[in-house]
């Protein structure tokens, strides 16, 4: 599927928790469930043998709605990765935020890798973030895939973005001082 | 040595960076922070736990939208998940000192209709919310955009954000508009050629001479939906329109301020010779109103035309999207789009609920009656536009023709609060979404303007405007 947008991975009816937990249970809700909560036999994810922690989806992913919800879905649910060859903006940086790593590769890369699991569903597909390169062994194909250096930086040393802004203050607070034409408030 | 030429975007950003450093996303400074009840509780339980502030309760504003219903708003929220979201927003603006403008208070209304309205949304601001659509405030020459919720965390614990500056694009659109075609089908026409990714990793200016005749009603509606090409967000530099839907409201500055503001305003646009890293121009000529048949905003066409074939897409991943898009809505590919049946029409939502939107409306509809078997909800973006509406007695317009003006809020827009579109069921809607399920569980919706919408409210088909007017 191409273009999957944030209403699929977590519809809005869902969105109203007010704690980040439970949300795995959502994922993909009414691809996954039927009317009747009875599961979807034709859903890939209610198909054991497609079992893993790599998503790897096609292009134009997670577009739509700004919800975190939808990464803290997909984490939650026991997904590390996702990988396609294009993802919305917004996603993805909820997701690089949430230590889901949004794998960007080429559509060659995707079209390979989506017929090596298809050959074998028990396909290993290694991820390195340091060398940010993306490999299936058995098949001998790997690709490098871009990464911002901030947030891999945060990713591979487990930084918080937060704290980083905290330490800013004072940059922060002398440039509120030193700004002319601030007319917003 | 003279300066670069800027584009009105470079204007903004640039002069918002606190600190840029190599391999560092810009930390970048927010002037407005809008927040609503569905993307915060987690953020501000984040504050808690650092023992922390907010750090400017002054740039912070907050309502209740999406959960709201829109009847009987004086009464609790009948469904508890949605009355504990909006209880909590409450708790923690009270807490975090948050000026709020909850459900029955007159400023109320969804948060991009209620920042312009109130003249929190000025040229040349940065502004952030926790949603998407957050780029209609681009309407007004600010640089807009939407967050997700540990974001929100960032602006509210620093007043900052972490943010990589997008690449500029340029839509122009320039020639005059036909008859019946308004802002919502400009907006529809650009998505359904450049898709649903085409703007992914970009800020949007409009401009051209179709762009800069249209309201800022009509302004806001473009970049409102901005999102949806994936663009990060829409702006429209601003000018005489801009200044004059402005003047003397709340947030607006004041006697001299107001004349220095403007002055600094008059700098913002696009200087000549100012580069974008892409361009694209459209004719207004070719643009009629549009309907999307599928279940992605790029799935749009003119109302004239025919829903495609599956040999209208080249590549295999896309043909299948479109097949199962077509299974979803039940449509046959190839028939045409005009006279499928509709049962429900909404008309709402941050994209088109502002009162010029409701004067289209009842402009259509005066002295007719809506058809005997469709729903239509009638929903004003906030408390003001529908005191406005009454006051111009479109209330009395609409309910003569059968159809109601509800209370303020996001309504069927979404399927979070009580309106909600049955499954199997088709509406035809001026909100900003068609993806499966957004209206409600199995919901199927055509996005269309407001004119489009309210003619087909009165046959319960899709019906062209012009045959209307
Ligand atoms: S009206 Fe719809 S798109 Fe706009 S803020 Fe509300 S839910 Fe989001």
């Amino acid at each position: 599927m191409e273009n999957i947008d944030t209403d699929q991975i977590i519809p809005a009816r869902f969105l109203k928790a007010v704690t980040r937990e439970g949300f795995d249970q959502h994922l993909f809700r009414d691809w996954r469930f039927d009317s009747n909560n009875k599961p979807r036999k034709d859903f890939v994810l209610n198909d054991k043998t497609f079992k893993g922690k790599i998503l790897v989806t096609r292009r134009n992913f997670g577009i739509g709605s700004s919800r975190e919800h939808a990464a803290w879905a997909l984490k939650d649910y026991g997904f590390d990765a996702v990988v396609s060859s294009f993802f919305a903006d917004i996603f993805k940086t909820n997701a690089l935020i949430n230590q889901l790593l949004p794998v960007t590769v080429s559509p060659d890369f995707l079209k390979k890798l989506f017929a090596e699991i298809k050959k074998n569903p028990q396909t290993i597909v290694n991820i390195d973030i340091p060398n940010q390169i993306i490999e299936i062994k058995n098949a001998n194909i790997k690709e490098k895939f871009p990464l911002d250096p901030y947030r891999k930086m945060c990713l591979i040393k487990g930084y918080d973005d937060i704290n980083y802004l905290l330490n800013q203050k004072f940059d922060i607070i002398k440039f509120e001082k030193q700004r002319k034409n601030d007319f917003s408030i | 040595m003279k300066n670069k030429p800027k584009t009105l975007f470079d204007k903004v950003w640039d002069s918002h960076v606190v600190t840029r450093k190599k391999d560092y996303p810009d930390l970048l400074y927010i002037d407005a922070h809008l927040i609503h009840e569905v993307t915060t509780p987690q953020a501000f339980d984040g504050l808690r736990r650092r023992k922390i502030k907010v750090a400017r309760p002054d740039r912070t504003w907050a309502t209740a939208d999406h959960n709201v219903p829109t009847k009987n708003q004086h009464l609790p929220i009948k469904e508890l998940l949605s009355k504990i979201q909006v209880e909590k927003l409450t708790k923690n603006c009270q807490e975090f000192g948050i000026r709020l403008y909850g459900m029955g208070h007159p400023f109320q209304g969804i948060v991009h209709i209620i920042g312009p309205e109130l003249g929190i949304t000025k040229p040349g601001m940065t502004i952030v919310c926790g949603d998407s659509h957050t780029s209609t405030h681009g309407a007004f020459g600010a640089v807009a955009f939407g967050i997700g919720t540990s974001e929100v965390e960032q602006v509210l614990a620093s007043q900052c954000i972490l943010q990589n500056k997008p690449k500029t694009m340029n839509i122009e659109v320039n020639g005059k508009l036909g008859k019946g075609v308004v802002s919502k089908d400009i907006i529809l026409y650009i998505i359904s050629k450049i898709s649903t990714g085409g703007g992914t990793g970009y800020f949007v200016e409009y401009t051209g001479s179709t762009i800069k005749n249209l309201s800022m009603e009509a302004r806001m509606t473009i970049c409102n939906m901005s999102i949806e090409m994936g663009a990060r967000g829409g702006l429209i530099a601003p000018d005489e329109t801009t200044y004059q839907y402005m003047k003397g409201r709340p947030f607006a500055p004041k006697e001299k301020n107001w004349d220095s503001a403007l002055r600094n305003w008059q700098t913002l646009p696009t200087d000549k010779g100012a580069k974008y890293d892409k361009r694209v121009a459209f004719d207004a000529s070719d643009i009629e109103p549009m309907v999307t048949y599928g279940t992605n905003p790029g799935m749009g066409i003119k109302i004239s035309q025919h829903i495609p074939t599956e040999d209208n897409f080249q590549m295999e991943s896309q043909r299948s999207s479109f097949r199962k898009a077509v299974n979803y809505m039940n449509i046959k590919p190839g028939k045409k789009i005009q006279d499928q049946k509709v049962d429900y029409v909404f008309l709402g939502s941050c994209t088109n609920s502002r009162i010029e939107d409701l004067r289209m409306v009842a402009h259509i509809v005066k002295g007719r009656k809506k058809a005997d078997d469709v729903e239509v909800f009638v929903v004003p973006g906030s408390r003001q536009v529908e005191t406005q509406a009454r006051k111009e007695g479109i209330d009395k317009i609409l309910k003569d023709s059968g159809f109601e003006l509800r209370g303020p809020g996001c309504s069927a827009c979404l399927g979070m609060n009580e309106d909600k579109i049955p499954s199997g069921k088709y509406c035809i809607s001026t909100s900003n979404r068609n993806f499966e399920g957004r209206q409600g569980p199995g919901a199927r919706t055509f996005l269309a303007s407001p004119l489009t919408a309210a003619a087909s409210a009165l046959t319960g088909r899709i019906t062209d405007p012009r045959e209307l007017l």
